[in-house]
């Protein structure tokens, strides 16, 4: 590649890290459909957290203002990227940390991996963090030969389970407590072959599990929620302690972080600490929220990485419309309202990034021709846009992709045909009415009637539950 | 070109031709009184123990807390009237993991305290301590003064010193990751007492 193309904008790279699914979002959602334990412990989930959210959300008589503050931070942070990035760099170093800069995710897992080395030791201990998936760390750690442990309690069933993240801030969001005991049954080393499946038990067990992990591991790599440019200050929000426990107790902590988590200010955090938990697990405040600027001495790690991560941010902010999908704080709510995350689940996008968000940020990280059925996966219902505290207008967003997406015509209308199904009962019920009919009439294939049959020419529609979608959407 | 440099110079390729400045609305609420009773509320809410007493009857209320012979690890300048004798205090003299996680519990003060989020903010001071003092024990008493009780969010962040590690506490270690319900204690401490003080 010529020095020129160097500094052009460029999407994340194949072959490496969790960007691109293995198959097309269509295929992946009718094998989805298809099983409805998935779709029981989806509806579950995400009822509770709708409900939940709801509730604190409406206690803010200053929501809507702090949403518009949220936006517009996030926007100036991203029309200023390249300075404040600087400034973050120098505060940081002034304070005893050492920055790294990557350009993909090949350069930044080698940048880990170097530095795991260094410390000497075979294992990370890790906390929940996205960008790490984005990048595959994990699987470049063990073909390093270190071991990584994922202490989240979602991600730690998700690992055991020897399964893929399907939510943003649950990981195991498909897996209800029946499955959880299972999987700690079968994969934890040492467990109480008496656990039972109440959470409070299934909880104390992952406490029993990793106590020892987390005294004798010396090194912790993290992601970052927030990286104040003006003082080098990173902040990690969490609920369990296992993020504590990763940025106190070893000696060595590497965080990674995606370049678009800048913010400008020290004052900026008094916005998103407002916004993010309310809108992601919908408490008041989670349990617990760290922050730290470099190195402290005599307490917690006395060696501080941050590795700055482009792959494909470039190549986003580039997009004046698409620009926008950097501001997401990943809260997780624009999936939790989605009609159809809440039907597929989040595996059925391919990406580490599911969900509405998903739909339009991995395919800019990507490329649009990467991830070219994402941009249809939605129903444009708006409800992702109502419930995003930064308000990033994803469905403006899909519409703009769409017009990128090199996708088979009929495929692509058949596709946002159905989604809109999806998100409209009646039309979604009649669809089931007349595929049942069709099956019970002995006639060749479940497809769908027109316009939806584009969609299911090719393939089967997912097996008809007992219950139609409409009967199940109003039992709810 | 150095990676530092090609990303940089990505980043400034993608934003040209340069976006016009924005400057956020800051409309939001800042100046708000501060209300005790929602503190306990939001607290209590959070299933952690608020006990609201005079100075002087710190020490019996950490009795009260902890059996007879339990073993706490203290920050340094901790203030010694808030032991009772009844609990064998050992003082973090750069106390090594193992002794500090064996403890029954941890006493700590604090920097500030958020009403509205029922929130504590511990910031590393001497009567707090190092990060790990208050995360290993599986029992954390934090003791508050009214005077560092603020409203909100913003009230809290223009108090703090940012350069020094915070630990922002609302509650007792949680998880909602089984099925999306708050689920108390997994690796924090699975209890949480406070001690609000006039
Ligand atoms: S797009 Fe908005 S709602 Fe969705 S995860 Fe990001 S910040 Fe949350």
């Amino acid at each position: 590649m010529s020095r020129t193309f160097l500094g052009m904008p460029t999407t994340a790279p194949k072959g490496v890290g969790h960007l691109r699914g293995a198959e097309p979002f269509p295929a992946a959602a009718r094998r989805a459909l298809s099983d409805a334990q998935l779709r029981r412990n989806l509806g579950h989930a995400t009822a509770t957290i709708r409900a939940k959210s709801g509730a604190v959300v409406a206690e803010v008589p200053d929501w809507e203002q702090l949403r518009a503050a949220g936006s517009a931070i996030k926007a100036d942070a991203m029309a200023r990227l390249p300075e404040l990035l600087e400034q973050l760099e120098q505060r940081v170093t002034d304070a005893g940390g050492v920055v790294h800069w990557a350009a993909d995710a090949n350069e930044a897992n080698a940048i880990v991996v170097d530095l795991v080395r260094a410390t000497g030791s075979d294992r990370v201990i890790k906390v929940k963090s996205m960008v790490t998936q984005e990048i595959g760390l994990n699987e470049a750690l063990e073909a390093a030969g270190i071991a990584p442990v994922e202490t989240d309690l979602a991600e730690l069933i998700v690992q055991l389970g020897e399964d893929r993240p399907s939510h943003i801030l649950v990981p195991a969001i498909h897996r209800n407590r029946a499955e959880i005991r299972e999987i700690f049954l079968r994969a934890m080393p040492g467990v109480d072959p008496g656990l039972t499946d109440e959470p409070a038990v299934l909880a104390a067990a992952a406490r029993r599990f990793l106590r020892q992990t987390f005294l004798s591991t010396p090194v912790a790599v993290s992601g970052a929620n927030f990286a104040v440019a003006e003082t080098g200050t990173l902040a990690v929000v969490e609920s369990e302690g296992n993020g504590r426990m990763c940025l106190t107790l070893p000696r060595t902590l590497i965080t990674v972080m995606g370049v678009e988590k800048v913010v400008p200010t020290w004052r900026d955090l008094e916005v998103f600490l407002q916004l993010l938990p309310r809108a992601s697990t919908g408490e008041r405040m989670n349990p617990y929220t760290s922050m730290w600027t470099g190195v402290s001495p005599g307490d917690g790690p006395q060696e501080f990485h941050l590795v700055l991560l482009d792959n494909g941010r470039s190549a986003v902010l580039a997009d004046e419309v698409g620009r926008q999908a950097l501001h997401c704080i990943r809260c997780s709510a624009c999936l939790n309202v989605c009609p159809v995350y809440e039907r597929t689940g989040g595996h059925a996008y391919g990406s580490v990034y599911p969900g509405p968000i998903g739909a339009v940020l991995s395919p800019q990280l990507t490329g649009v021709a990467d991830n070219a059925s994402l941009p249809y996966a939605s129903s444009l219902c708006g409800a992702c846009y109502d419930a995003c505290p930064v308000k990033i207008n994803i469905p403006e967003l899909l519409v703009h992709l769409r017009d990128q997406a090199p996708h088979p015509r009929g495929e692509s209308a058949a596709m946002a045909a159905a989604a809109y199904a999806m998100d409209h009962p009646a039309l979604y019920a009649a669809a089931q009415r007349a595929t049942r009919l069709s099956r019970l009439t002995g006639r060749r294939g479940r497809g769908l009637p027109p316009p939806l049959s584009g969609w299911t020419a090719d393939r089967d529609l997912p097996e008809p539950p007992a219950q139609t979608f409409r009967q199940w959407w109003a039992s709810r | 070109m150095t990676t530092r440099e090609i990303i940089l110079a990505r980043l400034r390729a993608a934003l040209a031709p340069a976006p016009a400045p924005v400057e956020a609305p800051r409309e939001y609420r800042r100046d708000a009184p501060v209300d005790l009773d929602r503190l306990v509320d939001r607290l209590t809410d959070y299933r952690a123990h608020v006990h609201r007493v005079a100075e002087p009857a710190v020490a019996d209320t950490v009795a009260a807390i902890l059996p007879a012979g339990a073993t706490v690890v203290v920050p340094p300048a901790l203030p010694p009237a808030w032991l009772p004798a009844t609990v064998t205090a050992r003082s973090d003299d750069d106390l090594d993991h193992t002794t500090i996680a064996a403890a029954d519990g941890v006493i700590t003060a604090a920097a500030v305290a958020i009403a509205d989020t029922g929130t504590v903010i511990l910031d590393g001071s001497p009567d707090q301590g190092r990060r790990v003092l208050s995360l290993l024990p599986d029992l954390h008493i934090c003791v508050i003064r009214t005077a560092q009780v603020v409203a909100n969010v913003p009230q809290a962040l223009s108090r703090l010193t940012p350069h020094r590690p915070l630990t922002w506490i609302s509650g007792p270690s949680a998880t909602s990751d089984i099925e999306l319900n708050r689920v108390e204690g997994v690796h924090g401490p699975r209890t949480l007492h406070l001690i609000l003080l006039p």
